[in-house]
């Protein structure tokens, strides 16, 4: 009788424990769901990531976001005849006109910290893709979050 | 006999009960009753040519006659085998016993003649068969080889004379068609009868193509491209296959769609991360700038008058849909339900908005009042959008999307079209999967 009794309060812990888990988890992929993995990431030089991730129909740089940049503005200043195309991209779940506005939005917001950060503005150019060109091609949370990005290219 | 006498009697009832009714269809209410019809193979003058008679037309032109008003929904097309008469008594004077006795209520027949240099003269006659008259008639002249062209008249004639709306059969649908897996996607601009025949590619594919739209008079697409990676408003003409750029912007310009008069192009240009509405005159190349705002600013698309334009903007903090006069000026908002709006676009019966809702991780392709009253989702699905009008507001030509596996395979794009009601939910088949539809005005301008 004693056990049973002491199984329902473990139980009703464990049910507790994962229902707050879940609470988090929604929290997590409402506001902020950029990407922070390193999969499909590149890398422009040793330590220098070539891309950076957004949250869900957001174009602010998270500050995962903001140590690359610093990382390719500090590269980029250092090796001054390069110059940059920067990619701006959506995930597929919005539609193409306004994904096309919202990548070219995600690279401006890359290209705005790369110039505050040194960069000078005419080495870089921007264009957007819209959710043209998904680095990830599966139809799930995880390649949309990758598919959220603005990657940088050298262009010479 | 006894059974004889039964069917004489419901005849003389049908008949009484009926004869002063013309037929009609309602299409302002989901059509679950479709209107019994029985399309009569064409009957040809005798005086034909071999080279006329293996083209089978007197069967062929009945058949896509029949394809278009079954797809609409409105029209339950009988089987050929079921009929009693020939198609030339039908056509000069038909027994309507006869086709009362299949349970038709309407009848359509034809002859096929021969005219000077070749030509066909192509008649057709329209029966209801329940008060016993000839509804219309009408002759058509073509050369042989276009014959769908007239086919699709005649539906139109048919549809016209029965639902009191216009048609929509005589017109063309551009697409993007879509090629190979979906981080290297071929798009190419493609070009077919809105029954999905005689698809035509206008572009090769080399640089991503995206957004074709109609003129007004279906001579000129505008569309975006990335030609030389430089992704712009292009202008192309369909005969020449001219192509031109729209206007001298540093940096991209997208979302073209042509004004009502067919002279001017609103579109989206965008510049350090703020997309705008522009137009562009295309004889005057004068620029206007009409929304100035640090929001997207994006989709724009005229009402059939011209004086107001409905587009969507993020200015909230979330995609809704808005409208403005053509001038910029009394931005309003419109959109006020849950979930995110986007790719409004007018009606060209002037009162409704089509659009794509996103809510709960579906998409919907509803429609609304100009004042954003009234709001009804037709559809809901994973993905789908863009919506497009027929030629008589009756009609919506989309695309949708299913999802790929977790590998990025299998999943594509396809053309689906469905009435205002929300019902009769289409299949349009293409011969590779395709996206951003969008229809253009009648062919034959009456």
């Amino acid at each position: 009788m004693l056990s049973n009794n002491l199984s329902k309060v473990v139980l009703a812990l464990v049910m507790t424990l994962f229902l707050g888990a879940c609470a988090t988890q929604q929290a997590t992929t409402k506001g902020d769901d950029a990407y922070t993995g390193t999969e499909t990431v590149k890398f422009l030089a040793d330590g220098v990531p070539d891309r950076v991730f957004f949250s869900t129909n957001k174009s602010e740089l998270t500050s995962a976001a903001t140590t690359t940049l610093g990382k390719q503005a500090t590269y980029l200043k250092a090796n001054s005849t390069l110059n940059v195309v920067l990619e701006g991209h959506a995930d597929e779940r919005g539609t193409r006109e306004y994904n096309l506005a919202l990548g070219e939005r995600r690279a401006t917001a890359a290209k705005n910290y790369l110039i505050s950060n040194g960069v000078a503005a005419n080495r870089i150019k921007v264009i957007s893709y819209g959710k043209e060109k998904p680095a990830n091609p599966a139809s799930n949370v995880l390649a949309w979050s990758q598919n959220r990005r603005t990657v940088t290219v050298k262009t010479n | 006999m006894k059974y004889k006498i039964f069917t004489i009697l419901a005849l003389f009832f049908i008949l009484t009960a009926k004869s002063f009714a013309l037929v009609s269809v309602d299409i302002t209410r989901g059509n679950l009753d479709p209107l019994p019809t029985a399309i009569s193979d064409f009957y040809l003058d005798s005086k034909l040519g071999d080279n006329i008679k293996k083209l089978q037309l007197e069967s062929k032109i009945p058949e896509l006659i029949q394809n278009n008003l079954s797809r609409s929904g409105l029209f339950f097309a009988l089987e050929k085998k079921s009929f009693i008469q020939r198609p030339e008594p039908a056509h000069n004077k038909p027994r309507f016993e006869d086709w009362a006795f299949i349970k038709t209520q309407v009848l359509v027949t034809g002859k096929i003649s021969l005219e000077k240099e070749g030509r066909l003269r192509v008649e057709f006659k329209l029966w209801d068969v329940v008060s016993a008259t000839e509804l219309s008639a009408l002759a058509f002249y073509t050369t042989p080889d276009n014959w769908r062209r007239v086919s699709h008249m005649i539906s139109d004639k048919i549809y016209e004379r029965l639902t009191g709306e216009k048609g929509y059969f005589d017109s063309r649908i551009i697409f993007v068609s879509e090629t190979g897996p979906k981080v290297d996607r071929k798009k190419r601009l493609a070009i077919m009868d809105q029954d999905g025949y005689g698809v035509k590619y206008l572009t090769l594919g080399n640089e991503l193509v995206l957004t074709p739209r109609f003129s007004p008079a279906s001579q000129h697409v505008t569309y975006m491209s990335y030609f030389k990676n430089l992704p712009r408003v292009y202008l192309l003409n369909i005969e020449t296959g001219i192509q031109d750029l729209v206007g001298d912007f540093p940096g991209m310009t997208f979302a073209p769609r042509f004004s009502p008069d067919g002279k001017k192009i609103i579109m989206s240009f965008a510049q350090e991360g703020n997309s705008d509405i522009y137009t562009m005159d295309i004889k005057t190349r004068v620029v206007e700038k009409l929304t100035d705002n640090p929001s997207i600013d994006t989709s724009p698309s005229y009402s059939p008058d011209g004086s107001y334009i409905t587009f969507n903007s993020d200015r909230s903090g979330f995609q809704q849909i808005y409208t403005m006069k053509s001038d910029g000026t009394n931005v309003k908002r419109i959109s006020f339900g849950e979930g995110l709006y986007g790719t409004p676009v007018w009606s060209p019966r002037g009162d409704l908005i089509a659009f794509t809702k996103l809510y709960r991780n579906k998409f919907y392709i509803g429609v609304m009042r100009s004042d954003g009253s009234g709001e009804r989702l037709l559809t809901e699905n994973y993905y789908q959008e863009a919506p497009s009008w027929a030629p008589n507001g009756r009609v919506l030509v989309f695309y949708r999307e299913t999802p790929s596996d977790s590998s990025g395979r299998g999943g594509g794009a396809k053309l689906w079209s469905i009435d205002l009601t929300g019902y009769n939910e289409r299949l349009i088949q293409t011969p590779t999967d395709a996206s951003d539809p969008s229809w253009s005005g009648l062919l034959s301008r009456k």
